[in-house]
């Protein structure tokens, strides 16, 4: 079972690499990141203060992006079905899908943070409580979009309908990711606490996700 | 082993595709399914393969197994394009923790393609490659949708020659089809009625 889940998370994210989807993700992070100073104005102030909750949303965008073609893609070419079929839970290979789908888009971010983040003149410490952040966190916006990804390939659509159908269920990471990142540069606020609740609803989306990902799936024709 | 099927009624869409739908199979027989286009063949496959639930009747397969039981062959192929044909069956193998794929290349003739794109291949090629991919880990029930689509005269006879080893081996199958099959088989009309 171990070595039947792994090929899959490795499969998914091998051809998430190959379809460019990767480069895609890391340069749009990028472009919202450059974007931002230019729309507020060369204030380094105010860039460094607001700067852990762009790369969030950055972040959160990104992700949601390529979300679509999770189960889309396996869904056109028939590998849906034998997945379904082929004796590893459903769940499970769901769980493994969304580990890989991470591996591609969400850990990339997470290394280019550090450096975009000197774009928007954050101090070191705040910038690495935010790559902090985001690596606690982003796996929770993979759960939670493969969700919506689930239930768009079981529809048979496909495309952007991900990413607005997901929206409103990841403004809670985003709450938390941005106030523990923020932590150190607003106060008084400790790191911590919200923190802590990021971890938690990452891990709450690892069991719930994917039970509802494998029920939407399997409700699909 | 024995899979019984009584009563199947299948809707698709809000219409029914078809009623009343029975058979049994036990060990090393075979069921070709006939019938015109849209007669449900396709349907009743994925109805015994659980992918669709049936609007009534039931499917048990006796003795109930943990694992899954059964290889589906549909219309899509369920491979890779950006991936290798070697890629691609090493993939299944480790998931359904089968044996060597260079045997199934060998028997299908895919062994000078092993290396290249699944995208580079015709459409026949590809066939030959889903069908290599039911050697690479035992199951004992087979669902083909039509299987030779594609395929020419020499791979057709192959496939004739690997179903009628599975069935020698007491396996079963259940092969939608248009043409008569080379091994013996029971048949079951769809849209007869």
């Amino acid at each position: 079972m171990i070595p039947a889940l792994v090929a899959v998370a490795a499969q998914t994210a091998r051809l998430s690499l190959r379809s460019g989807g990767v480069l895609v993700g890391l340069v749009f992070f990028l472009a919202v990141i450059v974007v931002v100073p230019f729309g507020i104005g060369p204030d380094l102030k105010l860039l460094g203060r607001i700067g852990p909750a762009v790369l969030w949303i950055a972040a959160l965008l990104a992700t949601l992006l390529g979300l679509d073609r999770l189960f889309r893609d396996d869904r056109d070419d028939g590998s849906l079905d034998l997945l379904m079929l082929s004796g590893v839970p459903l769940e499970l290979t769901v769980l493994a899908k969304c580990a890989g789908a991470w591996l591609a888009t969400g850990l990339p971010l997470v290394i280019a943070t550090p450096v975009l983040g000197l774009l928007l003149g954050i101090d070191p410490v705040p910038l690495f409580a935010t790559a902090a952040t985001l690596l606690a966190g982003t796996p929770a916006l993979i759960l939670i979009g493969a969700i919506g990804a689930a239930l768009i390939a079981a529809l048979g659509r496909g495309g952007l309908i991900v990413a607005v159908l997901v929206l409103p269920f990841t403004i809670p990471v985003l709450i938390f990711g941005v106030s523990a990142a923020s932590a150190p540069i607003v106060g008084p606020t400790p790191f911590l606490p919200p923190f802590l609740i990021l971890v938690a609803l990452t891990l709450v989306s690892a069991v719930v996700a994917p039970l509802a990902a494998a029920a939407a799936l399997r409700t699909g024709e | 082993m024995r899979l019984t099927a009584s009563d199947l009624t299948a809707v698709r869409g809000g219409r029914m595709v078809f009623a009343g739908v029975s058979f049994a199979l036990g060990a090393g027989q075979a069921l070709a399914v006939t019938g015109a286009n849209g007669s449900g063949k396709s349907t009743l496959l994925r109805l015994v393969a659980g992918l669709l639930k049936p609007a009534a009747g039931n499917i048990t397969i006796d003795p109930a197994r943990e694992d899954s039981a059964l290889h589906y062959l549909g219309h899509l192929d369920g491979l890779k394009t950006a991936l290798t044909v070697r890629q691609n069956l090493q993939f299944w193998r480790t998931l359904w923790n089968g044996g060597a794929v260079e045997t199934a290349f060998a028997r299908f003739g895919l062994e000078a393609l092993a290396d290249l794109h699944v995208g580079a291949l015709s459409a026949g090629q590809k066939r030959r490659v889903t069908l290599a991919r039911l050697l690479i880990a035992p199951r004992p029930l087979w669902l083909l949708d039509e299987p030779a689509t594609a395929l020419d005269t020499a791979a057709e006879a192959m496939l004739g020659t690997v179903v009628a080893e599975h069935l020698a081996s007491g396996g079963m199958a259940i092969v939608a089809t248009h043409r008569p099959l080379p091994f013996p088989a029971a048949m079951l009309a769809l849209g007869a009625a």
